[in-house]
């Protein structure tokens, strides 16, 4: 190599690390200082030490044996949680799976209509829904039960899984369901046999996407539930603010656990979530 | 023998079954697309219509407009939309194009910044709270041992506190639009850039006249989405100020939702209904983009 080329060599590593170390310590800084609070005793989190002198695991054991007066009800707000993020999981799933069947699949008259009613919810602001949909689950009487959250946050997630799943659909040869009608396959058949084995990939995608939604969800979730025994974990977090002898290590310990799942869960099924999820955004 | 006996059958089979078929498959049709159908009316189009008709009373925008918090929370909406939007997006661009270098480094550096995208906010917003308290957060701590001064009292400062909430919203969501346009860059046919340096052109020609013409669409359905996203972000304002200091970092997600628990339902909506010659165009422009 001539040194000049060297030189442009060392020159685009020098710049990658340059942008690298940044993004790095951007990305993790806010993380880190959570993870610092729930390793150290009270009040030695402040200190702006990077590790702390003498790393504690007390806050895990206040919290995992909910010895706090916030925290009482911690495992069973984490169980809250699962039932409504899983909940949500499986409504989606069956909700989405069915309609993009129709409208890909089916061809069905008026699969646009819905197609559109999807689209039209999806670009709806979450924050701006919420106001008529706690007004309207008081009307329903379903405030403070977990399907107000579950209803709610499927009615969030299916627009956008509806979307993805007639994408992934329409990529479906046409022949396999011609071929299966022929061989005298009925509709519900074709679902069964057909279209479902082949979306595993992008079912997988959905119901991951469905699930993180729920889990991480925390403005609908503090407007229609409100008993200390049916709030979500984020609820119960929030609910630390508004108190002025808050625990904040215990709170930053707790949040810490809280966020272990759903980051655990995306990892895990990341080879799905990156293909199946950005390719109806890079579409459009 | 048997093949052709078999297709033969099929053949007869199809004329007679294709008028009934045809009709068996739209029943089917609308008993698949039922579900969403239902939940659509009943959490969507019920809702939304019933708080149309509460919101209808000309006197609610009347006060609407008297209260001195709602003009300032249409401006902190818009600054938070063309700055915070714009900054984010910008950097998307440019840290796409930093993550198609292949480096075992920067490949493990692109799963841990997935990181702030793929974990619940009210943690780590929380936490971001926390070092910027006045008195006991890590950076006024930090500011007092460099300098021997105290930190400004950054969540008090309605400019500083609304400029940070714009941050938190950047770092929340700059990995997942950072991502897409990741996938929009792979996209574009390695040829182009060989055949570009083989004529000399330098790394700003390149995204000039091969990047940018390709990603230029995307970059900009992005832009449009993201607004659409940030309008209805809740959590970047309401956990990081909760609307103060004295209500006046609101932007409209969170005032909203402040009406709404002080049980001005009315006004709650007439708010969100002020912000729809805002939304509205966007969500067209969106849904034209995307029904294909």
């Amino acid at each position: 190599m001539r040194p000049r080329k060297i030189l442009r060599e060392i020159g685009l590593e020098a710049g990658l690390l340059l942008i690298g170390i940044p993004v790095l310590l951007w990305t993790l800084i806010p993380i880190y200082h959570m993870f610092l609070f729930a390793i150290s005793p009270k009040d030695a989190a402040f200190s702006g030490q990077l590790w702390p002198t003498h790393p504690t695991f007390r806050n895990f054991e206040m919290v995992i044996g909910q010895k706090h007066h916030f925290l009482y009800h911690f495992w069973l707000q984490m169980w809250n949680s699962l039932v409504i993020s899983v909940g949500t999981a499986a409504i989606t799933l069956f909700v989405a799976t069915a309609a993009a069947f129709a409208i890909s699949r089916l061809r069905m008259k008026g699969g646009r209509l819905v197609m559109n009613m999807a689209l039209l919810t999806y670009f709806i602001p979450a924050a701006f829904l919420a106001v008529p949909m706690y007004k309207t689950m008081g009307m329903y009487g379903l405030l403070n039960s977990d399907w107000s959250l579950v209803l709610a946050m499927a009615t969030l997630s299916s627009p956008y899984a509806i979307w993805i799943l007639r994408q992934a659909s329409d990529k479906l040869p046409v022949e396999l369901d011609e071929a299966a009608m022929i061989d005298g396959a009925s509709p519900f058949q074709l679902f069964r046999l057909i279209y479902l084995p082949l979306m595993v990939p992008s079912l997988i995608a959905v119901g991951t996407y469905a699930l993180l939604l729920a889990w991480n969800e925390y403005l609908y979730a503090f407007l229609l539930l409100s008993k200390d025994t049916a709030i979500t974990l984020p609820v119960a977090l929030g609910n630390f603010l508004s108190a002025d002898d808050s625990p904040w290590e215990l709170l930053m310990t707790a949040g810490f656990l809280y966020a272990l799942p759903p980051a655990a869960i995306y990892y895990a099924f990341r080879r799905y979530m990156s293909s199946g999820l950005t390719a109806g955004a890079v579409k459009g | 023998m048997t093949t052709t006996t078999i297709e033969t059958a099929a053949r007869r089979e199809i004329p007679r079954r294709a008028g009934f078929a045809l009709s068996e498959k739209q029943a089917w049709g609308l008993l698949f697309v039922a579900p969403y159908v239902a939940i659509f009316i009943g959490f969507v189009l019920f809702p939304v219509g019933f708080s149309f008709w509460l919101a209808r009373s000309p006197q609610l925008y009347v006060d609407l407009a008297a209260d001195p918090i709602f003009l300032r929370t249409v401006i902190n909406t818009f600054i938070f939309l063309i700055v915070a939007i714009n900054l984010k997006m910008a950097l998307a661009l440019f840290l796409s194009g930093f993550f198609t270098h292949k480096r075992w480094w920067v490949k493990v550096l692109a799963v841990l910044f997935v990181l702030p995208w793929a974990v619940p906010s009210i943690p780590t917003i929380l936490s971001v709270r926390f070092m910027l308290n006045p008195e006991w957060g890590v950076i006024n701590t930090l500011i007092f041992r460099l300098t021997g001064e105290d930190g400004p009292n950054w969540l008090n400062d309605p400019a500083l506190a609304l400029s940070l909430s714009m941050l938190v919203h950047i770092w929340k969501s700059l990995p997942f639009w950072t991502l897409i346009l990741l996938a929009g860059r792979l996209a574009i046919p390695g040829e182009l850039y060989e055949a570009a340096s083989v004529d000399g052109a330098g790394a700003w020609h390149r995204f000039r006249y091969i990047t940018w013409p390709s990603m230029s669409t995307l970059y900009v359905t992005c832009t449009l989405l993201s607004m659409i996203f940030t309008v209805g972000d809740f959590n970047s304002v309401y956990l990081l100020t909760g609307g103060g200091p004295a209500d006046l970092t609101h932007v409209l997600a969170t005032l909203g939702i402040r009406y709404l628990r002080l049980d001005q339902i009315g006004l709650a909506m007439a708010s969100i209904v002020c912000a729809l010659p805002l939304v509205l165009p966007l969500v067209f422009y969106m849904m034209k983009r995307l029904s294909k």
